[in-house]
C-alpha cells in the first residue's frame, strides 16, 4: 500500500488482492462448533466485556453455509466425528479452523474410548488454543493469528493450505 | 426413617428380599430379580417412593452373577432413600421398571449400553451414550478404556415404518396452523434435525423431529455427543484426581460439582469437613449456582429472541467468573474442592467483592426482570409451553428448579441438609403451572435466595482450619511435606496410590444447580474407586423432552429446551 501525499488528491494506491484481504482479515463469520465447556468460554468472548466485535468477528453465524472460521469448542467424540466433518465440508472456501481448547487440540485429558484425540484426526486445523479452557483472551488470540494468515496468505483455499487433507 | 421401611418391607416380603445392608446411613435391600417388580410397585403405591432416582449397574467379574443392577428410589414426602438391588448375569434378562416408573426408561438403556444388562420388555432397548457401530460395553471391567472405535455416519432415528404411522396417526387431525388434513401421506411429512450441531441447543445433543407443517408429531431425542467416559475415567484415576474430571460434568457450575464429589468420598472415608470448609463450600455453591441459572436464563431469552437481556445478566456472570478466578485460578474448570477441605481459602477482600456484585446481580436481575414480566412476546413464548405435571415431573426423575416450578417445594438443602444448610435462612421458590415460563422465573428468584445464603455464610464466617487433620485422607500442609521426611512420605503415599478409602459403597448427593447431583461411589478399599455412578440431574429431565414437544410447533420445542437448562457435559458426563 502506498500513499501518494504529492498528488492533489491524496490517494492511496495499493492492490486489488490486499484491500480485499484486509476486509476480509476483519470480517470474519465464525462458526462456533461448540459443545462442551469451552464453548461457554466461547458465549464469554463475544459477550460485552471481552467483546469479539473489536476484531471484527462478531457475526456469529450457525449456518456453516455463511461462515468462514470454524471454532471448535469442545470435546470431539467418535459419535460427533462425523457431524463434524459434514459441517466443515458444508462450509464455502476460503474457510479457517481454530481448534479451541486441549480437548479439540489433542484429545485433553480424555484419552478413551469415546474421545477423538483430537479434531485434526478429521478435518484440518490452522490455530490450536492450549487451555483447558482457554481464557477468551487467549482465543482472540487465535483470532488474530488467523487474521495475519489472511492477511500474508490471501484467499488460499483450504484445500491448498492443507495438501491432500480435503478431498475435492 | 428407612430402617423402619426396611422392617415393613421384610414383613411383607419376608424370603423374597435375599438380603439387607446399611452402611453410611443408606438401607439396601437385595431382591430375587423375579419379584423386583413387586416390590418396586409395592414401595410406589404403598410407601411413597414416587421416584426412581438413578439405576447403577456394578460388574463383579469374579462372581457367578457378575452384574449387579441398583435402583436408587426416593420419596419426598416421607424424606425417605432406599436402594433396590438385584443380581443377574450375561443372558439372564431383568424385567424392565419402565411400567412403574418413567425415569427407569434411560437409566435401563444406560445400564443396557455400558454393562450389556438386559432388561425384558423395555421399550426401546438401544444403546444411549456410544454410538449405534460401537461394540462391546465399556464399563465391564474387562473393556480398555483407552479402545475407542469409529463412528462412520450418524444414525437416522426414524424409519419409513414410524414415519407411515405418524401420517396415519395425522390424518383428520386439524394441526394449530395449516388448516385441517383430510389425509396426511408419508411423503408430507418432513424430518428435521435440531442438533447435534445447532444455536439452540445450547450443547451437543440432538432431537429428531418429524413435523407436518410447523407441528412436531413425533420427536426422538439421541444424546452421547460428548460421552466422556467420566465413569470409566473415574475407575482408571486415584479418588483425588477425579475433582477435576467433576468440573467437566456441569460445567457452568463446575465448583459445586467440586463440593458435592468432596462430601461423597468424605461420607465414604467418615470424615467431615471443617465448619469453615463447609461454609466456603455454601458460598461457592450458591455462586455456582447464581451463575448457572444466569446462563440458563439469558440463553433462553436469546431463543426466544430477547437478545438484550443476555447483554445484562451475562455481565454479572463474567463478574463472578472473576472472583472465582481468584479464589482458585481458573474460571470455568476450578477443581476447588478437596476430599477433606478445600484448595484454598478466601483472598482477602473476596467478602467485599461478593457482597458488591450481589447487589450488581439483583441490578441486573431487575432490569430484565422489567423487560421481560409483562412482555407479550415472552409470554407468548413460554406461558403453558413445555408443561409438565407434579406426577409426571417425579414419574420422569425431574428434581432441582424443574421439579419446584411445577409447585413443589422439594430442595435437598432443606430435606437432607448438608455443608450445613441448616444453619441459612432461605425460601424455596415454587412455581404453579410447571412450564417454560414458571421454570424461568423460579430460576430467577432462586437467584435472590441463594444471595440471601451466601450474605448469611459471609456474616458469619467460622474461623479456625480449613482442612481436616486426618493426613491419610488430605495431604499435609506444605511446611510439613518440604521440611519432614514424614510429611514428605505422607504426601507421596496420597498422591501416588491415591487415598484409601475403606471399602463399601456409598452414595453423596447434594441440590446441584439443576436439580440432584449424586456420586454413587463403590470402593474396594484401594487407592482407586472401583465405581462410580454420577446422578446427573439433567439426564433424566431431558429424557422427558420429547414428551413435552409432541404435538407442539418447533418454537416451543426451543423455548422449553432453554428451560430445561440441559448441560450436555453432564448429560453425557
Ligand atoms: S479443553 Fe477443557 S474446557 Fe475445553 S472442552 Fe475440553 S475439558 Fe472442556
Amino acid at each position: 500500500m502506498a500513499v501518494d501525499l504529492e498528488s492533489p488528491s491524496n490517494y492511496l494506491t495499493t492492490r486489488l488482492r490486499q484491500a480485499v484481504n484486509w476486509g476480509r482479515k476483519y470480517s470474519l463469520w465464525p462458526l462456533p462448533f461448540g459443545v462442551a465447556c469451552c464453548a461457554i468460554e466461547f458465549m464469554s468472548t463475544v459477550s460485552s466485556y471481552n467483546d469479539i466485535s473489536r476484531f471484527g468477528a462478531e457475526l456469529v453465524r450457525f449456518s456453516p453455509r455463511q461462515s468462514d472460521m470454524m471454532i471448535i469448542a469442545g470435546t470431539i467424540s467418535y459419535k460427533q466425528a462425523p457431524i463434524l466433518k459434514t459441517i466443515y465440508e458444508q462450509m464455502a472456501e476460503p474457510k479457517w479452523v481454530i481448534a479451541m481448547g486441549a480437548c479439540a487440540s489433542s484429545g485433553g485429558f480424555y484419552n478413551n474410548y469415546s474421545t477423538l484425540q483430537g479434531a485434526d484426526h478429521v478435518i484440518p486445523v490452522d490455530v490450536y488454543v492450549a487451555g483447558c479452557p482457554p481464557t477468551p483472551e487467549n482465543l482472540l488470540f487465535a483470532l488474530t493469528q488467523i487474521q495475519e494468515k489472511v492477511e500474508k496468505e490471501g484467499l488460499v483455499p483450504a484445500a491448498e493450505r492443507h495438501p491432500g487433507r480435503i478431498e475435492a | 426413617m428407612s430402617q423402619k421401611l426396611v422392617d415393613k418391607l421384610q414383613q411383607e416380603f419376608g424370603a423374597d428380599i435375599l438380603a439387607v445392608s446399611s452402611q453410611h446411613g443408606d438401607e439396601t435391600i437385595t431382591v430375587d430379580k423375579d419379584k423386583l417388580l413387586v416390590v418396586l410397585n409395592h414401595l410406589r403405591d404403598h410407601e411413597g417412593c414416587e421416584q426412581l432416582s438413578d439405576v447403577v449397574g456394578v460388574h463383579y467379574p469374579d462372581r457367578d452373577q457378575e452384574f449387579e443392577v441398583n435402583y436408587l428410589l426416593r420419596s419426598w414426602q416421607n424424606n425417605v432413600r432406599l436402594r433396590v438391588r438385584v443380581h443377574t448375569t450375561e443372558g439372564e434378562a431383568i424385567d424392565s421398571a419402565t411400567g412403574i416408573y418413567k425415569s427407569a426408561d434411560w437409566a435401563e438403556r444406560e445400564v443396557y449400553d455400558l454393562f450389556g444388562v438386559d432388561f425384558a420388555d423395555h421399550p426401546d432397548l438401544r444403546r444411549i451414550l456410544c454410538h449405534h457401530e460401537f461394540e462391546g460395553h465399556p464399563l465391564r471391567k474387562d473393556y480398555p478404556i483407552e479402545q475407542g472405535q469409529e463412528c462412520s455416519r450418524p444414525e437416522h432415528l426414524f424409519n419409513d415404518e414410524d414415519i407411515a404411522r405418524a401420517a396415519r396417526r395425522a390424518s383428520g387431525i386439524k394441526p394449530e396452523v395449516g388448516g385441517a388434513h383430510d389425509e396426511v401421506h408419508p411423503s408430507d411429512l418432513l424430518t428435521v434435525n435440531l442438533g447435534p450441531s445447532h444455536p439452540a441447543t445450547h450443547g451437543a445433543l440432538r432431537v429428531e423431529c418429524l413435523l407436518d407443517g410447523e407441528n412436531i408429531l413425533e420427536a426422538k431425542s439421541e444424546i452421547g455427543y460428548i460421552h466422556r467416559c467420566f465413569e470409566k475415567e473415574a475407575e482408571d484415576h486415584t479418588w483425588a484426581q477425579v475433582m477435576p474430571y467433576t468440573d467437566r460434568l456441569n460445567y457452568c457450575s463446575a465448583m459445586a460439582n467440586n463440593a458435592i464429589y468432596a462430601l461423597a468420598v468424605e461420607k465414604m472415608c467418615g470424615v467431615e469437613a471443617t465448619p469453615r470448609a463447609n461454609a466456603i463450600r455454601v458460598i461457592v455453591s450458591e455462586l455456582s449456582r447464581i451463575i448457572d441459572h444466569l446462563v440458563c436464563v439469558c440463553a433462553n431469552l436469546v431463543d426466544v429472541g430477547a437478545l438484550t437481556n443476555y447483554w445484562y445478566l451475562y455481565n454479572t456472570r463474567e463478574s463472578i467468573y472473576q472472583s472465582l478466578e481468584g479464589l482458585c485460578g481458573s474460571r470455568l474448570t476450578t477443581n476447588y474442592a478437596r476430599i477433606g477441605g478445600m484448595s484454598h481459602d478466601l483472598y482477602d477482600g473476596f467478602a467485599d467483592e461478593i457482597r458488591t456484585k450481589l447487589d450488581e446481580m439483583v441490578v441486573g436481575n431487575n432490569e430484565v426482570m422489567k423487560l421481560i414480566a409483562r412482555n407479550r412476546i415472552f409470554l407468548d413464548r413460554t406461558v403453558g409451553v413445555g408443561a409438565i405435571s407434579q406426577e409426571d415431573a417425579l414419574s420422569w426423575g425431574f428434581t432441582g428448579p424443574c421439579l419446584r416450578a411445577t409447585g413443589l417445594a422439594h430442595d435437598l438443602r432443606k430435606s437432607a441438609p448438608y455443608f450445613g444448610y441448616e444453619q441459612y435462612e432461605f425460601e424455596i421458590p415454587t412455581g404453579t403451572d410447571g412450564d417454560s415460563h414458571d421454570r424461568i422465573m423460579v430460576r430467577m428468584a432462586e437467584m435472590v435466595q441463594s444471595r440471601a445464603i451466601i450474605l448469611q455464610a459471609l456474616d458469619n464466617l467460622p474461623d479456625g482450619p480449613l482442612n481436616i487433620e486426618d493426613h491419610s485422607v488430605i495431604i499435609p500442609p506444605k511446611e510439613k511435606v518440604y521440611n519432614t521426611i514424614e510429611g514428605a512420605m505422607n504426601q507421596f503415599k496420597l498422591v501416588y496410590e491415591g487415598i484409601q478409602v475403606p471399602a463399601g459403597e456409598g452414595y453423596g448427593f447434594g441440590e446441584g444447580a439443576n436439580g440432584e447431583l449424586g456420586f454413587f461411589c463403590v470402593s474396594d478399599g484401594t487407592g482407586h474407586a472401583y465405581r462410580i455412578k454420577v446422578r446427573p440431574p439433567c439426564f433424566p429431565i431431558f429424557s422427558a423432552f420429547t414428551t413435552l414437544v409432541q404435538g407442539r410447533m418447533i418454537p416451543d420445542a426451543i423455548a422449553t429446551l432453554g428451560s430445561l437448562n440441559i448441560i450436555a457435559g453432564e448429560l453425557d458426563r
